[in-house]
């Protein structure tokens, strides 16, 4: 499962890097997807992976008894997914609005506002 | 210490932006409460700093759960000074965006997304837990990216597409260090973490958190090769949200590095050598990229990035010396940029244009308005015994003391071109006669009322003589500079104020 994790966010990594460094605006959104979602596995990942108890405490003890799963990570992953939903979607927008505007999804032609020196 | 007053600046911000929301075509009624809040914020700041300085460090633990387990803010005299110089910046850009800003921009929010702004920043500030500090800067940016597109003109646009990318990269990158991070130690509070990460065998994967950390903020506060999202868009929105982005944005990466590499990680030789280089090559080409610059805004944009390299240099030489060199530049800094934008917009509202060859005979025209205009160059280019001079005087005795003959250099050579740049932008503006003779009744400056005239200028003339203490009074902020970065380099009192038990 975890050998399987990792490839999948390599993969992920790779990927949305890859996008990134083309040249329509779409795929470099798609490549910042891509790329958030696999930091999200990746804290999912290192938090180890096991099947565990949820880490209450027993009523009769004072302690947590057995294998149990941090909560953190599942924190921090759904505090990241939230943000970066909004970041997302305002991403999104940005893009059509730019498109509307310059009517092109090259970044290289983004350049209206260079000026000669 | 446990003191919930830290937390009051955020909260306020908060509440001002939630009652400003409420009134949202209420143009006027959006200007006073916003000045307003920003008046008692600053009032507060100074409280907390003035109890800061008094009292020590300071802690509040969120809902009351102990460190390490619950999220911690801590105020130690660099958040609060920090945090101070934020609520004045912030209240300067609100008196001026009074008359600066448009009212269409007012009435699509350009008010509450400033305080949310600020209070992104002030949560950084204070946060002693890094997860948290990872969500004030998307508080930050956020906020920035919608600054940045308020208004919705194609350059606008076109320059927001760079930013927002690298940004959120950055916070990828910053993201996947902290899930690292841990993995590693199983702990998210910086204080914490300062404590264990010496104990982890695993170097390898820490050095490479550290790296992470760097990119990520690097990134964020525009050091080479990393800083080309910052000229293409800086020069874009109005004068107002740029002073507030100049002035801030930048500056809050570095505060994460300083606060980074001084609490958890202590720089190695490997590390130290990487931030010396890129120091040394962020002042090099921010200040060659400034040179053929013939618009303001993107002139003074290449500048920031050149003056970044002066706190780079500091961190990077890790010395308590060179330390306070960098923080003395780091407070010096926000007044002067955010100033300097100001003064961009000012320009830009007598003559209508940011192009340095169709400006001209601005002295002739206001020579008390240029007067004070002059002083902030000056202090920018660092004439003794002004603010830019005192900072640069601790970071290159340093260098000579630790041999680092080539940031030494980089240093001079930043210093000088950001001084040829200046004279050429005073000569350009301030002396040449225009090259078209505008109509003077026409242009927009004498056009306003007095009233409005003066919400323009009076925040500039408060950031110069703020900027003209740091200089005149330097004993004061190197004395503050000390302290501070004797704190940082022996953190103990900061992790005793952060695990104090429950009284």
């Amino acid at each position: 499962m975890e050998f399987l994790l990792v490839l999948l966010i390599g993969l992920l990594y790779a990927s949305g890097t890859y996008m990134m460094f083309r040249r329509s605006m779409v795929k470099l959104l798609l490549g910042l997807i891509l790329i958030g979602n696999g930091a999200n596995l990746l804290i999912f990942l290192v938090g180890d992976i096991n099947k565990g108890n949820p880490p209450v405490i027993p009523r009769d003890f004072s302690s947590l008894q057995g294998v149990y799963s941090d909560p953190i990570p599942q924190a921090l992953i759904l505090t990241a997914i939230v943000i970066s939903f909004g970041l997302q979607a305002f991403a999104i927008v940005l893009l059509k609005r730019v498109y509307l505007v310059t009517g092109t999804d090259d970044l290289d032609q983004l350049n209206s506002d260079d000026q000669d020196i | 210490m446990t003191d919930p007053y830290i937390i009051l600046p955020v909260l306020l911000h908060l509440l001002t932006a939630i009652l400003l929301i409420f009134c949202w075509k209420k143009v006027r009624a959006q200007k006073i409460i916003s000045v307003a809040g920003n008046l008692v914020i600053v009032l507060l700041a100074f409280g907390l700093w003035m109890k800061v300085w008094n009292l020590g460090i300071l802690t509040m633990q969120g809902g009351g759960w102990e460190a390490p387990f619950g999220i911690t803010f801590v105020a130690d005299t660099l958040s609060a000074t920090l945090m101070l110089l934020t609520a004045i910046a912030g209240l300067a850009v609100a008196i001026y965006s009074c008359a600066g800003i448009t009212k269409n921009r007012i009435q699509y929010g350009y008010f509450p997304i400033v305080h949310f702004l600020l209070m992104g920043l002030n949560g950084a500030f204070l946060a002693g837990d890094i997860f948290n500090l990872y969500v004030w800067f998307e508080v930050i940016i956020i906020s920035s990216f919608v600054l940045m597109t308020l208004g919705g003109r194609k350059p606008q646009l076109e320059g927001a597409i760079n930013y927002v990318t690298m940004n959120l990269l950055a916070s990828v990158i910053f993201l996947t260090a902290i899930g690292i991070l841990y993995g590693l130690t199983g702990s998210l509070n910086m204080a914490d973490l300062s404590i264990k990460i010496a104990n982890i065998e695993n170097r390898e994967l820490v050095h490479v958190t550290a790296i992470l950390f760097f990119v990520g903020f690097g990134i964020k506060s525009a050091v080479f090769p990393l800083y080309f999202w910052l000229p293409s868009s800086y020069n874009t929105p109005p004068s107002a949200i740029a002073a507030i982005f100049g002035g801030l944005l930048t500056k809050v990466g570095i505060y994460a590095l300083i606060r980074v590499f001084t609490l958890i990680y202590i720089p190695d030789s490997f590390l130290k050598g990487v931030f010396l280089f890129v120091a040394g090559a962020t002042l090099v080409t921010g200040a060659i990229g400034a040179l053929g610059k013939t618009d303001i805004r993107r002139l003074l944009s290449y500048l920031i990035i050149c003056h970044i390299g002066y706190m780079l240099a500091g961190l990077a030489l890790y010395t308590e010396q060179a330390m306070t060199g960098a923080l003395f530049y780091l407070f010096h800094d926000i007044v002067i940029k955010t100033n300097l934008f100001l003064i961009a917009g000012l320009i830009y509202k007598i003559a209508g244009t940011y192009k340095m060859s169709e400006l001209g005979g601005i002295y002739r025209r206001y020579p008390k308005l240029s007067l004070v205009m002059a002083a902030v160059f000056f202090s920018l280019v660092g004439i003794p015994p002004l603010s830019g001079f005192w900072p640069k005087l601790y970071l290159i005795s340093e260098s000579l003391n630790s041999g680092s003959y080539i940031l030494l250099a980089s240093i001079l050579i930043a210093s000088f071109i950001t001084m040829y740049v200046i004279a050429k932008l005073w000569a350009e503006v301030f002396w040449k006669e225009p090259m078209v003779v505008t109509d003077l009744k026409a242009a927009g400056f004498d056009a306003l009322s007095n009233f409005k005239k003066q919400l323009l200028v009076i925040p500039v003339i408060a950031l110069t003589a703020l900027t003209l203490y740091m200089g005149f009074g330097a004993q004061h902020i190197a004395v503050l500079a000390e302290r501070i970065s004797t704190e940082l380099f022996h953190h103990q009192p900061y992790i005793d104020a952060v695990f104090e038990p429950k009284n």
